[in-house]
């Protein structure tokens, strides 16, 4: 999807949320980004790799915690983890619409110098 | 923005061929931009945790939500319309606005890289239209839809219609304060599209299979096709029309009317 825009924006909330904790400098960014954001996790770190040059994070690391979807079946009344692309319910095997997590894509947190 | 779909940087966009300074922007929000920042500072510092905790579109998640409190507070009943190229998006808009008659006054947002081909197409049916072009962007966010919200004079419509960029990927993590996303496949696009494209199909709250008068000479599945569609969104509401022969047309119409009358009992 738009990995390239969507890292951008992600620089732009860290180099405010840093300049407001009075930093001058990134070393980490952490990401939240759930398995159903539509977001491909490779093209994420590479546009990051392409766009921190320049920035307060130019020498920073990306940590991404990824996460899983997980899924609420109506019939059996529990939460489960998808496994693939689709939301079957391992019980039932009934596809589910009501994705419950997985649609994350967030600034978790920041390292920044002293 | 996005290397993936071809799209490059964004050119201007355009609101019924005006770019930003011409149009008048009552949603549009107040641009903050770059601040210097040194990097002289090179010393070996302990680290300091900073926690954030934000959603990384928040900008356009923050103001599609200003555009869903506008269009509640004049009871509009907004739909994204999302498929991709060629899958009969205008015609079947253009069918719909005409169907529509008295029983509800339409508009129309509609999304393009370059012309006003579709704008042109469905100002015959005499409903408002405002064409965005976007250059070079692969789909609408909730920014261009507030500048172009004004010009297609929203407080004398019951529904407004958000034809976006024909995509079915980019478009899909972008909330633009619709009520309801519709997302359109054609039968000449084949039974396995919702697989191929699980996104948008899966957030999808109506499906319309469209063109299904040329399902036979498409060879075109309908079993698996609605199958598949169940099988990635099970919740959605599904619709089967062709828009050049009124099939299943009026039932879609009424769909509408009454959703309408849901989202406003007063009338």
């Amino acid at each position: 999807m738009h990995e390239v825009g969507i890292m951008l924006s992600a620089l732009d909330i860290a180099e405010q949320q840093a300049q407001a904790a009075g930093a001058t400098k990134i070393h980490e960014i952490r990401l939240r980004v759930g398995q159903m954001s539509g977001v491909v996790p490779e093209a994420l770190e590479h546009a990051f790799t392409v766009l921190k040059d320049g920035t307060m994070a130019e020498d920073a690391s990306l940590m991404v915690d990824y996460v899983p979807a997980v899924c609420w079946c109506s019939a059996c009344q529990r939460e489960f983890e998808s496994t693939g692309i689709f939301c079957i319910c391992p019980d039932c095997k009934a596809p589910s619409g009501d994705v419950r997590r997985g649609r994350e894509l967030e600034i978790v947190s920041l390292e920044v110098d002293e | 923005m996005c290397l993936e779909c071809g799209c490059g940087l964004p050119g201007p966009t355009k609101i019924n061929g005006n770019q930003e300074d011409g149009v008048n922007l009552p949603l549009a929000p107040q641009h903050s931009h770059t601040y210097t920042h040194s990097h002289e500072d090179e010393h070996d510092h302990p680290h300091r945790h900073v926690e954030v905790q934000q959603s990384i579109l928040t900008a356009n998640d923050r103001l599609a939500e200003r555009n869903r409190g506008f269009f509640r507070a004049l009871d509009l009943l907004v739909l994204n319309v999302l498929s991709s190229p060629g899958s009969g998006k205008t015609t079947f808009l253009q069918k719909t606005i005409e169907l529509m008659g008295d029983s509800a006054r339409c508009g129309v947002i509609v999304g393009d890289l370059e012309t006003d081909n579709d704008a042109r197409r469905l100002r015959t049916t005499g409903a408002p239209v405002v064409q965005i072009s976007t250059g070079t962007l692969c789909h609408l966010d909730a920014e261009m839809v507030a500048r172009a919200v004004e010009e297609v004079g929203p407080k004398t419509l019951d529904v407004l219609f958000i034809e976006n960029v024909g995509n079915l990927v980019c478009p899909s993590g972008f909330d633009l304060g619709e009520d309801l996303r519709v997302v359109l496949l054609s039968v000449t696009e084949g039974e396995d599209k919702p697989l191929k494209y699980p996104p948008l199909f899966r957030f999808a709250d109506i499906v319309v299979v469209t063109k299904v008068d040329l399902s036979a000479v498409c060879e075109f599945d309908r079993k698996t096709a609605l199958d598949n569609i169940h099988l990635v969104n099970p919740k959605a509401q599904l619709f089967e029309v062709s828009a050049k022969t009124g099939d299943g047309m009026e039932a879609w119409r009424k769909y509408i009317v009454e959703l309408h009358s849901q989202h406003n009992p007063k009338r």
